[in-house]
């Protein structure tokens, strides 16, 4: 079993790459952060809203900043020692894999469908032996329980799988930030156990 | 054919030894527009649904993407 300062050692020695920086990636940077993360790649071309502060980790004063540079002072204020590489780039499926080359996990955190495909699609083709994070399913509230992790070889995708975006099911903090816990907890589970013989599901 | 889907056993109607990733679908009724197939964890992508064939023993995974973030 490993003690807490082992937990934190093997976690500083890695790197996760983040697509996206809503309400799924910058809640997924916040929780890796706190507990110790090395490094984190995160890219997004999106500015804060006034929209975004039902459920994503920014503040009302940062509303028009650059959420690269937001998330920046956010997380460097948790952990100044975070080694933190930022682009301002709208991903799509040319590009994608360019930014992730060398992480050790990668999570999906796009809110469109169509790009939750794309970036499964060039990872699991391309780059098929980096473990793979994906959303799907938080929009709404209640229904906790069905809020589940489901592994499928290297890709692992945390949510109910069923609750779509739509006016009379927002996306809120509550489920969404469930959703996010739930990828970094994937990430932590994929590093943890590569290095303990104690398994622990994902 | 008994096959794993989505990680559970699962019979699929049909007297052929091996059916494609297309005719799969329709036998099981997966219609929405955004679906990520894997079979005995490969990726399949959409253009090779009617080339790519499932036998009896295989393990498909077929999932629905939806909005949200």
């Amino acid at each position: 079993m490993l003690d807490y300062q082992q937990i934190r050692s093997i976690l500083k020695n890695h790197t996760v790459g983040i697509a996206g920086a809503g309400g799924l990636g910058s809640n997924v940077a916040m929780a890796l952060t706190r507990v110790g993360i090395g490094k984190l790649t995160v890219v997004d071309f999106d500015v804060v809203a006034e929209s975004n502060l039902n459920r994503q980790f920014y503040f009302k004063h940062q509303v028009g900043f650059k959420k690269v540079d937001a998330l920046r002072a956010n997380l460097l204020s948790i952990n100044p020692e975070l080694i933190l590489e930022t682009y301002d780039v709208k991903l799509d499926s040319s590009n994608i894999l360019s930014f992730f080359q060398t992480v050790d996990v990668m999570v999906e955190a796009f809110d469109r469908a169509e790009m939750k495909q794309i970036i499964i699609e060039k990872f699991q083709t391309e780059k098929p032996e980096i473990p793979l994070v994906i959303g799907n399913g938080m929009a709404g509230w209640g229904n906790s329980n069905d809020m589940k992790v489901q592994q499928y070889g290297n890709l692992y995708i945390c949510g109910d799988g069923v609750s779509e975006v739509a006016d009379n099911l927002p996306p809120i903090a509550p489920r969404v930030n469930i959703c996010a816990a739930m990828e970094a907890n994937v990430v932590l589970s994929i590093l943890l156990n590569k290095v303990t013989n104690v398994k622990v599901k994902p | 054919m008994e096959i794993i889907l989505n990680n559970n056993p699962d019979f699929v109607e049909t007297t052929e030894k091996a059916i494609t990733v297309e005719e799969l679908l329709k036998i099981k009724k997966f219609s929405y527009k955004l679906l990520i197939v894997k079979v005995n964890d490969i990726l399949v992508t959409k253009e090779n649904y009617s080339k790519v064939s499932v036998c009896a023993g295989d393990n498909v995974q077929v999932i629905h993407l939806m909005t949200g973030g």
